[in-house]
């Protein structure tokens, strides 16, 4: 995974609340077993419109979306997030993200923005006038800004979701560090806890 | 330790909490299933990792097997290499599958309660996010990414930042012939969609330690659809009783050791919330939904609402939208919507309860002219109890197709579908556009509830009649 430090470009503004991944992309597409190949299905059942934003000039070489609150909710789907990346998007702004779809934006490298509803509704506005306005997420500053537009704004990244995304880090040769607490937390187990199957030791 | 069910299920299982990084949690359980794990099988395969637990793993297929002609080959190629894959994968970890055909085989989240797999302080994940369900044990239960499975898969372990906790009390009784389902309906429009976001609900009160483990799966099952990221709810007699005896279970000494482990976990008196919301159970009625998202309910004998109702501008588009998606009138009494078809099922509502319920109100009855009515058992066993009691003959006798397990008509991936515009009466727990099928109009209900409407043609309640 390719780390990020700012991505500045075209948006798209999808002003709508509650934006589910089954909108983002539809069951039938969950049937494909590799992370690419999503982009024509997302959101496929509203590119059925012509007047749907992402059928508008431009939306094509956009690397930003503006979404309503509570963007992502619903399916765990991380699909989601790959067919977002595929269509060509590097950060997604919102005032919430749903949960799990924030955790498999920060797992995948798409950027979660999240900003107060008075940023987010400025740069919606902003959009409505200059559909072209450049917007930039700056991850290593954690501001989104729309320069036309005066917009500069703070937004909410901890320490540790910043750095795996501007270095673009494997999470699980992070967590290996500790393989040795790991082991012995396994040592600790309460003994009545239920296991699937015999533990194997030549599996491990 | 604040007292909290939430922090003692937490503290518990924290492996590492390094400087500057979100804490890394143990996973007890892992469950699989073909649509979200293909890609992080192949990720630990690039890698060249080996599934770190393969003992506290466990697969079936759910999410887009067939429910009918399983003596045949699948006949989606998509779906039949998601499945092939599955196998080879579990094959070449040593994960334990309970495959098409296995009477093990179901809804993730109805099997691994069914196995006794699901108990009470423990965590448990899945790529999938009614994984909420198995809070109803008191255990830490959500839905992960593919991802994550990766990394749960390598570590047994995830990355968490903590969740706030949040308390939804449910006080007072629910009426006679009132279900879990209608309470999650009412606790999630209370909750507003998005309410419950970041927060790991415990849910508690009268109302709650009154419904059966069936019921509080249910509700925790919905957690998500008011964003929350798990639903809780302390472990008691009902959930030991529950427990005790089925497979995975701990027995003699070790059953008496973890009861007395279990009894402690309950919430003690007076902690404090992050946020705290109480819902009268005493006020509720049966819930339908009306909109596109799982918030957007009223109680059976009200009428379809005004977009202008609702109080902010973001409310009354996206009323306006569902409205126009549902082709729904403002003032129309939810009684006189027809419906084309019924779907009895999914991880919400295919138990043996529910479908004790919806037989109930079939027996002796025919599905509405013109109706296509459908029961999916959770599980195989789900299935084959059902039949031990009869209960298919009373809905196939009605004329319901009676299938096997599966997710089905919930989210629609096997090919049980509705045609765009039909309008579904549904157990199942999103009402998402098209989420049925494309273009499909769904309305959450329960089991009773949609066994009623099935035979009227219109939604009802079974004292209707």
């Amino acid at each position: 995974m390719p780390g990020i430090q700012r991505i500045a470009g075209r948006a798209v503004a999808l002003e709508r609340r509650d934006v589910d991944t089954d909108q983002i992309i539809p069951a039938a597409w969950l049937k494909r077993v590799e992370r690419t190949g999503f982009s024509a299905g997302l959101f496929g059942a509203w590119r059925e419109d012509p007047g749907f934003v992402l059928n508008q000039p431009g939306a094509s070489e956009a690397k930003v979306l503006v979404g309503g609150a509570n963007f992502g909710c619903g399916s765990s789907r991380e699909h989601a997030v790959w067919a977002l990346q595929d269509f060509g998007f590097q950060a997604v702004i919102s005032p919430k993200l749903a949960d799990i779809f924030r955790g498999n934006c920060i797992s995948s490298g798409l950027v979660p923005v999240e900003a107060d509803e008075d940023t987010v509704a400025a740069v919606f506005a902003a959009l409505a006038a200059d559909p072209a306005a450049e917007v930039v997420v700056d991850v290593a500053q954690r501001t989104l800004a729309v320069p036309a537009a005066g917009i500069l704004a703070p937004f909410g990244l901890d320490d540790f979701a910043r750095w795996r995304l501007l270095e673009g880090l494997d999470d699980i040769a992070l967590t290996l560090r500790h393989a040795d607490s790991i082991t012995e937390y396994e040592t600790g187990r309460a003994p009545w806890l239920p296991a699937v199957a015999p533990k194997e030791p030549a599996a491990r | 330790m604040t007292g909290r069910l939430f922090d003692k299920v937490w503290d518990r299982h924290l492996v590492a909490s390094p400087q500057g990084e979100p804490p890394l949690l143990f996973i007890d359980l892992h469950l699989v299933h073909e649509v979200t794990s293909p890609q992080a099988f192949e990720g630990l395969e690039l890698a060249g990792r080996p599934v770190r637990r393969p003992d506290l793993t466990l697969a079936t297929m759910d999410h887009d097997v067939p429910t009918r002609g399983l003596d045949r080959p699948i006949a989606d190629p998509l779906a039949a290499e998601q499945i092939a894959r599955l196998r080879r994968n579990c094959a070449a970890h040593g994960i334990t599958l309970h495959a098409l055909g296995s009477i093990d085989q179901g809804i993730v989240h109805v099997i691994g309660p069914q196995l006794g797999l699901t108990q009470p302080g423990m965590t448990i994940v899945c790529g999938d996010s009614h994984t909420s369900t198995h809070g109803a044990f008191g255990a830490l239960a959500f839905g992960i990414g593919t991802t994550e499975v990766e990394h749960v898969l390598a570590t047994q372990t995830l990355r968490q930042t903590k969740p706030a906790a949040m308390s939804v009390t449910v006080e007072g009784d629910l009426a006679p012939g009132l279900t879990a389902k209608d309470l999650v309906l009412g606790i999630i429009r209370a909750l507003g969609s998005g309410g419950g976001a970041g927060s790991v609900i415990e849910y508690r009160g009268a109302a709650i330690r009154a419904l059966s483990m069936e019921g509080r799966m249910t509700v925790c099952n919905m957690s998500i659809e008011g964003g929350a990221r798990a639903g809780l709810i302390g472990p008691d007699d009902t959930t030991f009783a529950f427990l005790e005896g089925r497979r995975h279970a701990p027995r003699g000494a070790l059953w008496e050791q973890a009861l007395d482990d279990w009894r402690e976990l309950a919430t003690e008196e007076g902690p404090v919330f992050d946020h705290e919301i109480t819902v009268d159970a005493a006020a509720l009625r049966p819930a339908v939904t009306w909109g596109t998202t799982p918030a957007q309910s009223v109680s059976i004998d009200d009428v379809v609402p005004e977009p202008g109702s609702f109080a902010t501008p973001g409310q009354q588009q996206a009323a306006q939208r569902a409205l126009t998606y549902m082709n729904l009138k403002p003032g129309t009494a939810i009684r006189d919507v027809t419906v084309d078809a019924v779907f009895i099922g999914s991880c919400t509502n295919g138990r043996l309860e529910d479908l004790r319920a919806a037989a109930q109100v079939v027996r002796g009855r025919t599905v509405h002219a013109g109706v296509r009515a459908l029961v999916v058992p959770g599980s195989a066993r789900v299935k084959a109890e059902a039949e031990a009691e009869g209960l298919d003959q009373h809905f196939t006798k009605a004329g319901f197709e009676w299938r096997s397990a599966g997710c089905s008509m919930c989210l629609g991936m096997n090919g049980d579908i509705i045609a765009p515009g039909e309008r579904c009466a549904s157990t199942s727990n999103r009402n998402f556009e098209g989420r049925q099928g494309p273009g499909g109009r769904t309305h959450l209900v329960s089991p009773a509830v949609a066994a009623a409407t099935a035979v009227a043609g219109h939604f009802t309640l079974p004292g209707d009649l």
